[in-house]
């Protein structure tokens, strides 16, 4: 399988503040991969720094062989849905369809019937065509970040970025979040970027553990030497409500 | 009133003069108050008051001045704000103060007796010139016009600006765009409502529609609507009282914003009372 995503030591810095810390990360292609750590810990960083939104300081990014800026099509980003301003008179079609709008930048733009039809066999897809017409504020938590999802994937992408994407969701949402992520993971490479370890271990195929540094790569098998190292405390490993896995003992740093 | 209308030239621009500002502001107003920029543009509207202070030392057309201070305003803020870092509040004020600084320090040492300038810090919708006019006019159309040739962006950029800059639309493109646009809508404005109430009437018209749509397109336009309305009554007070029509517009439109909401909310509680025993019947 070839690499969809390298970085070799990537660092960023905020003023004298180090968020990121000689980073190497591989992801390969059709991998479920959570990208976990406690919060301030560069999750939000890294995802960022793979979307061009932040340049690295030190340190190489290619996304499909290609250097981040000319890559961005490649990657569909479903940022956290917490952050949105409810009220923002937009109904859902017109959300998903920001998806389809293209770099260039055209004058008098409107969006084809193609761009309408794929937008709509993606809503139905993730089950929220019913919704079409909804202002956003009165969607649910979770059917909010179905709509993101579909807008990320009416870009076509090869990647798929999510930022926290079952933060303050119930546990019935997340499960239904992770399935659809599951499914979608058939055909592209799933990136999920959360500081909830319960949801994450038993859905990922992939962990990744994060705080300045890297400190686990590899399967989504932790121990709690690792986490200790991560978190700088012991955590509760049992996810909740989900079949989950016996964890294996896992000896060393980053694979 | 509407004989006179029909009589007076200084009347007829007025009317003309409210319907374009209403244009400007109900399309400009929409977007301001939808990023949260009722501070940045009550900066800006501020800031050209040195313009006008500029063009009477100079001997040039005030308004003139004052669109170049504007757009030096708006320009300066997004740069400073995004190279640095700053917090937008404190740059805001800083132009704000500057800006009124600058403009009493030209008036005092123009030669000769100082100009009136309440006109242009209050707005008389009664002395706007044919001059005045065809500015209104021409950055009413380029507004129209820019706003037209890229809503979708525009649409998006406002709603998720990030999401947008992922998928390669050039945002900072857009964003100076629109602070360009909301300094010309201030120029448009200034001659009626005045620098220090021209952000009410930007954001009273679109505070009162998005209570009523979820729609950006339909926002603008029943802001626009609004924005006549209000325009219009006031010059009709203003005519009737005699008072200047800066004033009479802005506690117009306060007053009717006050009265929309609070019938509004009323409603919505009878509605919430009627299902409620509806529900107990059954």
């Amino acid at each position: 399988m070839k690499n969809v995503i390298e970085m070799s030591g990537v660092s960023v810095y905020y003023d004298q503040i180090c968020a990121l810390d000689h980073i190497h990360l591989n992801i390969k292609e059709k991998e479920f991969l959570a990208i976990i750590g406690p919060n301030g810990g560069g999750k939000s960083t890294l995802l960022k720094v793979v979307l061009g939104l932040i340049k690295p300081d030190k340190g190489d990014v290619k996304v499909l062989g290609q250097p981040v800026r000319h890559s961005q099509s490649a990657i569909g980003y479903v940022p956290q849905f917490s952050s949105f301003d409810k009220q923002f008179p937009i109904d859902v079609t017109d959300v998903v369809l920001m998806g389809r709008l293209s770099d260039r930048i055209r004058l008098f733009h409107s969006f084809t019937k193609e761009d309408r039809e794929i937008v709509e066999k993606v809503m139905k897809q993730l089950e929220i065509d019913g919704l079409k017409n909804r202002q956003i504020g009165q969607l649910s938590g979770g059917q909010l970040q179905r709509v993101l999802i579909a807008r990320a994937l009416v870009t076509n992408p090869k990647i798929l970025m999510l930022d926290e994407p079952t933060a303050s969701l119930d546990a019935n949402a997340k499960t239904q979040i992770y399935a659809i992520l599951k499914e979608l993971n058939q055909k592209v490479t799933v990136v999920v970027v959360s500081h909830d370890m319960g949801a994450v271990s038993s859905h990922v195929n992939r962990i990744a553990c994060l705080n300045k540094k890297l400190y686990y790569h590899g399967e989504a098998q932790l121990n709690n030497n690792v986490v200790r190292q991560v978190y700088g405390c012991p955590i509760d490993l049992i996810a909740h409500g989900i079949p989950h896995r016996v964890l294996k003992t896992h000896e060393g740093e980053v694979s | 009133m509407i004989r006179a209308v029909l009589q007076y030239d200084f009347l007829q621009n007025a009317v003309l003069s409210a319907v374009l500002a209403s244009i400007a502001c109900g399309i400009i107003g929409t977007i301001i108050i939808e990023k949260k920029l009722v501070m940045m543009s009550g900066g800006i509207a501020h800031t050209s008051f040195g313009g006008i202070g500029l063009g009477y030392f100079l001997n040039i057309e005030p308004i003139i001045g004052a669109l170049v201070f504007a757009i030096g305003a708006a320009l300066g803020i997004a740069t400073i704000r995004r190279k640095y870092q700053t917090h937008s509040d404190v740059l805001i004020g800083m132009f704000w103060a500057v800006g009124m600084a600058l403009g009493i320090l030209f008036i005092a040492i123009t030669p000769g007796y100082p100009p009136d300038m309440t006109s242009y810090l209050f707005g008389d919708i009664l002395t706007v010139s044919p001059m005045d006019l065809w500015v209104m006019a021409a950055l009413g159309g380029i507004i129209l016009l820019v706003i037209a040739l890229l809503f979708n962006y525009f649409r998006a950029y406002l709603f998720d600006e990030e999401f947008t800059t992922v998928r390669g639309i050039r945002t900072v493109f857009l964003e100076y765009m629109l602070f360009i646009l909301i300094s010309l809508t201030i120029v448009v404005l200034i001659r009626v409502v005045g620098i220090i109430l021209i952000i009410a009437l930007l954001s009273v018209p679109p505070a009162i529609a998005r209570q009523f749509t979820y729609d950006l397109k339909k926002m603008m336009l029943s802001s626009t609507l609004l924005g006549v309305v209000f325009c219009l009554m006031g010059l009709w007070i203003s005519y009737e009282l005699n008072i200047a029509s800066g004033a009479s517009i802005i506690l117009f439109s306060v007053l009717s914003f006050i009265l929309v909401s609070v019938v509004k909310s009323r409603l919505q509680m009878l509605r919430k009372v009627n299902t409620d025993t509806k529900d107990t019947q059954l």
